[in-house]
């Protein structure tokens, strides 16, 4: 039993993860401009795209990863700078609008790049590599992930909490215009924000495409809106929700995609009942559910609604 | 108290026959084109899936311009329409190669095309109902992303196999009557009178008129002020969830029909293409239109509609101009560059075309300007 649920339950972890890279991004803007980013999706596939084309140029390793993460956290900037400054004083939804527009625009470059056809991903080594654990084989990118999403999270915590710059995001998320009269500059507030969180959908999106090793304009989508679904699950503005949101919404997918294995194997139904039709479905309809029972999620603050 | 003051005036005046005149020459022109060009024209893609289009962004416009709901189902209520349209008209002679591997599937009758098409809407609708109820307690961007999750629930639901003998699984549906049905023909087949674009157009016409009719109604002003301001709309009296479904149906219930001239546009309906950016593309006619605005969402829609598969098609192919190449144009450039236009109508021109302004609008300002002028002083 156990060995038929361990390899659904670590590739769980290990998707979790990458979700958890992606969602912070997603989390710590909302928290600040209260946006849904919708382009930040296409910021994580733009990363896979970028190394796809840096590595096949010759570039080694050592440079070729750094040069990803920095080309991804500039483009999280300029997007900022470009699309959603100008609307900083506009109605919410201009921004969101703009979000979206990003996203078409982002999908149909790559789209004009890459000529529409699956980029093959490099095979990094080490994270590429097979190991075996508990009789179940995967990567070794299953091991790291998660290792790696928690080293990113403390260190990001620790940033929030207890440097200069931390304190700055959380005056802003807490109030946009008083922070502003304390002479707290919000535009680098922002900008940083969006650095940080393009920066670890770059770290995100090595993992996640070493393990699909497939890269195509539209697969930032699906990824984008459920690390968005984990970032509500866990309270939107806050760090350590949208990781436990993101392992819980990984772990559940993936374990969906094998129940009929899983239910057939313990004798439970004899004929496959279609399950894994509903491994993305599941994601929104837990969404949904959240957002009904508790709209502010696991740990998000409770919202004050001022007429 | 004098009510009759408040009550709008009933006679017609000059901008609205100008508007009711500009609508009857196009409707003449749609149907005089169709007999003069041959069918295989390009002009006639972009009018039948533009009416379509129009149909669909002025059904999300209901709901994200007039009433303030920002939802993203769109396309999940299109689905709905869609499947729901084919699946009882394929012709039950047809239906064992359609559902060739669910035995012919259950559904052994068709429905009358307008009732089949009817039918499409009112079952959008009660699905928007049954989704109404939980999401519609939701705020702005809440509901935007409950109402995307719930386009995908719908999309997975339609293609599981365990539906299969009703949805023909991930499998195309197909061979039902299209627009070209409609085409009167003669014993040998030849098509004597095309009304295969007409058709759409009637049927987004009516559609479109009866929005607009929602719109300047009770109904319509009760969803004007819920998207000026919630707690004012309740405090004057208003029902915000009864206003907020109605809202919601109808859109849905228009969304549905639109799904349902898709499938006729297409030939064939398959869940899978039904996907968010199917919605955010229409979320993009509605705001190039302007938000608010139904005149703006159908000129929108026929110009995007146009753009995308007709007139930028030349930045798809090489182009060499006196022995030139010309750069960058090669497969893909024409979305790269319709992209761009799209960001820079939402950066700078967020007005879109029309802003909240209607046809007869813009003739209004011309003739009444006098009397309009005396209106404004205090």
């Amino acid at each position: 039993m156990f060995s038929t649920v361990l390899p659904y339950l670590l590739s769980g972890v290990s998707v979790g993860g990458q979700y958890a890279l992606i969602a912070i991004g997603y989390t710590m803007v909302y928290g600040i401009l209260r946006l849904i980013n919708f382009a930040h999706g296409d910021v994580f596939m733009v990363a896979g795209i970028l190394m796809v084309y840096i590595s096949a140029s010759g570039v080694p390793l050592y440079i070729s990863i750094p040069l990803v993460l920095a080309l991804t956290a500039a483009i999280g900037f300029a997007i900022e700078r470009v699309a959603y400054k100008p609307l900083r004083s506009a109605p919410r939804m201009s921004i969101m609008i703009s979000a979206i527009g990003v996203s078409y625009t982002l999908q149909n470059l790559v789209l004009y790049i890459t000529g529409g056809l699956n980029q093959f991903y490099p095979s990094i080594p080490f994270i590429s590599d097979t190991v075996t654990i508990g009789g179940a084989s995967t990567r070794m990118v299953t091991i790291v992930t998660p290792i790696l999403t928690l080293v990113l999270v403390v260190a990001l915590v620790m940033l929030i909490n207890h440097t200069k710059i931390g304190m700055a995001m959380r005056a802003v998320s807490k109030d946009f215009e008083t922070s502003r009269l304390m002479g707290i500059k919000i535009n680098s507030v922002i900008s940083v924000t969006f650095v940080i969180g393009s920066f670890l959908a770059g770290v995100g999106s090595i993992l996640y495409f070493t393990n699909y090793s497939t890269v195509i304009q539209t697969s930032g989508s699906m990824p984008g809106l459920k690390a968005f679904v984990a970032a509500v699950f866990g309270g939107i503005g806050s760090v350590p929700g949208a990781v436990v949101g993101a392992f819980i919404i990984g772990i559940c997918e993936n374990l969906l995609k094998g129940l009929d294995t899983i239910l057939i194997k313990a004798g439970i139904i004899t004929k496959t009942f279609g399950f894994t039709t509903f491994s993305d479905a599941f994601t929104f309809a837990l969404l949904i559910i959240i957002l009904i029972v508790k709209p502010t999620g696991l740990f998000g603050e409770k919202q004050i609604d001022k007429v | 108290m004098n009510s009759a003051i408040l009550k709008p005036r009933k006679r017609i005046d000059r901008s609205t026959m100008i508007t009711i005149g500009i609508i009857i020459a196009i409707y003449m022109l749609a149907f005089g084109l169709e007999q003069v060009i041959p069918a295989s024209s390009m002009i006639f893609t972009v009018l039948k899936k533009g009416a379509t289009y129009a149909l669909v962004a002025v059904s999300m416009n209901l709901l994200n311009g007039f009433t303030g709901l920002f939802s993203l189902g769109q396309a999940g209520f299109m689905l709905i329409g869609a499947y729901t349209y084919a699946i009882f008209t394929v012709p039950v002679a047809n239906r064992l190669s359609v559902y060739r591997y669910y035995d012919g599937g259950v559904i052994q009758f068709t429905l009358p095309l307008l009732l089949a098409i009817v039918l499409a809407g009112v079952v959008a609708a009660f699905f928007a109902f049954l989704i109404g109820l939980p999401v519609l307690r939701l705020k702005s961007d809440y509901l935007a992303i409950a109402t995307l999750g719930f386009a995908e629930i719908i999309r997975a639901i339609f293609q599981w196999d365990k539906l299969g003998v009703v949805t023909n699984g991930s499998n195309l549906l197909r061979e039902f009557p299209n627009f070209n049905s409609f085409n009167v023909k003669d014993a040998n087949g030849n098509v004597t009178l095309y009304l295969s674009t007409l058709i759409p157009f009637l049927i987004a016409g009516v559609c479109i008129l009866l929005i607009v009719m929602i719109i300047n109604s009770s109904y319509g002003r009760a969803f004007k002020a819920i998207r000026d301001d919630e707690v004012a709309a309740e405090a004057m009296g208003i029902n915000l969830a009864r206003h907020k479904m109605i809202a919601f149906c109808a859109s849905s219930f228009f969304a549905g029909i639109g799904g349902a001239m898709l499938a006729m546009y297409q030939n064939s309906v398959q869940a899978k293409s039904f996907t968010t950016a199917m919605t955010y593309e229409i979320l993009l006619i509605v705001v190039i239109g302007g938000i608010g605005s139904v005149t703006g969402s159908c000129l929108s829609s026929f110009l995007f509609v146009a753009c995308s598969e007709w007139w930028l098609r030349f930045l798809d192919q090489q182009q060499t101009i006196n022995g030139w190449q010309v750069p960058l144009l090669r497969s893909g450039f024409r979305l790269v560059v319709f992209s761009l236009i799209i960001m820079a109508v939402v950066l700078f021109f967020r007005q879109g075309i029309m802003g909240s302004r209607e046809l007869s609008d813009l003739f209004k300002n011309r003739w009444n300007k006098p009397s309009r002028k005396g209106g404004v002083k205090p």
